[in-house]
């Protein structure tokens, strides 16, 4: 298991990033970025089996990863820099014309670590279980984890692929929703009413795990509780329960920065309340 | 003098797309097929007795299919997806648009049922803008073969193709009448008929009318071409160019709505290099009903008799 300091130290350099990206765009999504910051960070820095150098669109013999929530850019980017996929200065380059990193996830400009696009929400679970689906059709033992917003889980199409998954016994399909309770428009309860996730994923089927999305203990025993639960015929969902905007105080618990960029006194203001371990971009 | 073509008997070009699937799934290990409980509708039955570790049985769940379709073509599989050409059009549009022609995934779309000669099964059931919507997708390859050889054809082309590919095809039994097998080149018009006064363009089964049309205005004495459109994107534009430089005079017949059709299409090519008279063989902008396909191919205008009579007007409009 990965030292819990370090993983904290990266976590609040990619929180770093996000803020310095977002800003320097003058647009993005900040809000759910932060929120799925340490979760992903535990991820994609410990628990993955993957490897840039050799890492290709067809996830062959690797761990697999895929952003459902698409306008997490701002995290995703990060994170595939922050490990080696592409240069880190590149993440400057955010947003504007004829960047690799486009404002929702595109493989038309070839940018590594993206397997698809992603953005009209909805359908990442379902493309996660096709390849879940293709790796046991060639014996291959890789997972793929997939990541969903709780107000994407909305949208019909995940509950389709939830059945999908059930039915044909996706046991290496990892599914996280990050659990902020937040969507553009207010608090989930009361826009959309998803309701009771840990109780609509069992009733699918689902090996369901709770655990605090910003608790990296709690985080990697669930990855590890996952890793346990896989192999027994049923797909697995962890429920991070998260906070928007988590890590900055005035953008934390709140929807307004969903998709909102900061000002450069309040990136400023971010940036004091996140301490500087990678090096900026 | 028009060539002549023998029916040999009619076939389903949905059969046609099954027993494509089953071939060029015996010779390729990486096809998948997979559908929304319709194995028997789109004639996936020998291929799902033959290679079951190949066939993903997805529920009627269209919008996951095309999703996990993608996930599968990721891997370096060439699944088909089939169903009924509304459900695997109109109802999963965004689906296919992110994950298979924005994701450039190596997705085969086999959509049967298209068209008004579904029949029976009335508006709903019977998709005519499914067109209009595959090729408004940047990197999507449009084919609508003509009879069960063709589709049986383009169905092993498909498969050898690498990127998205929308192959359509139809419930009823229509006259079979191209070569047994015939090597299907996507992009390719092929010429049925050689004519001098008008040129029909065809696609789907009225390229069986267009001949049929041909035939009846030879008695008249107007020498008709009739080129068979079944790859409508790419369109051969040289070769319709060409035909119509030839001729002078057009007649565009197809089995679908009037906007974003193959009529449209070519009326386009035809405005910017080569102006010619148009006249338009289509379902007009309406809704379909219940029916035999006979029944409707005549209320609708689709038959050989309307297309003599849209033949002589583009004639006498020269």
């Amino acid at each position: 298991m990965a030292n819990i300091n370090e993983l904290q130290r990266i976590s609040s350099q990619l929180r770093r990033d996000i803020v310095r990206m977002v800003t320097k765009a003058k647009s993005g999504h900040p809000g759910g970025s932060m929120s799925s910051a340490d979760f992903l960070t535990a991820l994609y820095f410990d628990v993955m089996k993957h490897d840039p150098a050799t890492w290709t669109r067809s996830g062959k013999d690797q761990d697999v990863f895929i952003l459902s929530a698409g306008h997490l850019t701002p995290i995703y980017y990060s994170l595939l820099a922050r490990t080696g996929y592409f240069p880190v200065a590149e993440l400057a380059t955010f947003r504007q014309f004829g960047s690799r990193l486009q404002g929702h996830p595109s493989i038309a400009k070839g940018l590594p670590g993206v397997f698809q696009p992603s953005g009209s929400l909805g359908q990442g679970l379902s493309l996660a279980a096709g390849i879940a689906v293709a790796k046991k059709m060639d014996k291959e033992n890789n997972k793929v984890y997939v990541m969903m917003g709780d107000g994407e889980c909305e949208e019909g199409q995940i509950w389709e692929a939830a059945m999908f998954a059930a039915h044909h016994k996706l046991d290496n399909l990892i599914g996280m929703v990050d659990w902020n309770g937040q969507q553009i428009d207010g608090r989930v309860d009361e826009v959309g009413g998803v309701g009771d996730l840990e109780a609509k994923y069992k009733a699918f089927g689902w090996e369901v795990i709770v655990a605090d999305g910003h608790d990296f203990e709690e985080i990697l025993k669930a990855y590890a509780k996952a890793d346990e639960l896989s192999g027994n015929d049923k797909p697995i969902m962890i429920l991070f329960k998260s906070d928007m905007g988590h890590g900055v105080d005035f953008m934390a618990g709140t929807c307004a920065w969903h998709g909102k960029a900061p000002s450069a006194e309040q990136c400023e203001k971010a940036l004091a309340q996140l301490e500087e371990t990678l090096g900026d971009f | 003098m028009a060539k002549k073509y023998i029916d040999s008997g009619k076939k389903d070009t949905r059969s046609g797309f099954g027993a494509g699937l089953y071939e060029a799934g015996k010779k390729d290990p990486r096809v998948v097929a997979m559908t929304a409980d319709l194995i028997g509708s789109v004639k996936m039955d020998a291929f799902v007795k033959d290679f079951p570790e190949r066939f993903v049985q997805c529920g009627i769940a269209e919008a996951n299919m095309v999703g996990a379709a993608a996930g599968i073509a990721l891997t370096g599989k060439i699944p088909f997806i089939g169903s009924f050409a509304e459900f695997v059009t109109g109802r999963v549009y965004d689906q296919i648009r992110q994950e298979v022609a924005y994701g450039h995934t190596n997705v085969k779309i086999a959509s049967s049922h298209a068209g008004i000669t579904l029949g029976e099964d009335g508006a709903t059931h019977q998709t005519m803008e499914d067109i209009a919507l595959m090729r408004a997708l940047p990197g999507m390859v449009v084919i609508n073969p003509c009879d069960f050889n063709q589709t049986k054809a383009a169905t092993i082309a498909a498969a050898e193709y690498e990127g998205p590919v929308y192959l359509r095809f139809g419930r009823p039994a229509v006259p079979n009448f191209t070569a047994e097998d015939q090597k299907f080149e996507i992009g390719k018009a092929i010429c049925m008929n050689e004519g001098t006064d008008v040129t029909i363009f065809a696609t789907g089964h009225l390229v069986w009318e267009a001949i049929n049309a041909a035939e009846a205005l030879e008695a008249e004495g107007v020498s008709a071409e009739v080129i068979d459109i079944a790859t409508i994107k790419p369109l051969d534009e040289e070769a319709v160019i060409a035909s119509a430089k030839k001729t002078g005079a057009v007649v565009c017949a197809e089995e679908h709505n009037t906007c974003g059709g193959l009529g449209e299409l070519i009326a386009g090519v035809l405005a910017a290099n080569a102006p010619t008279p148009i006249e338009f063989i289509n379902g007009a902008d309406r809704f379909g009903q219940s029916g035999t396909p006979a029944e409707l191919m005549k209320v609708y205008g689709l038959d050989a008799a309307h297309i003599v009579e849209a033949a002589k007007k583009a004639v006498a409009r020269k």
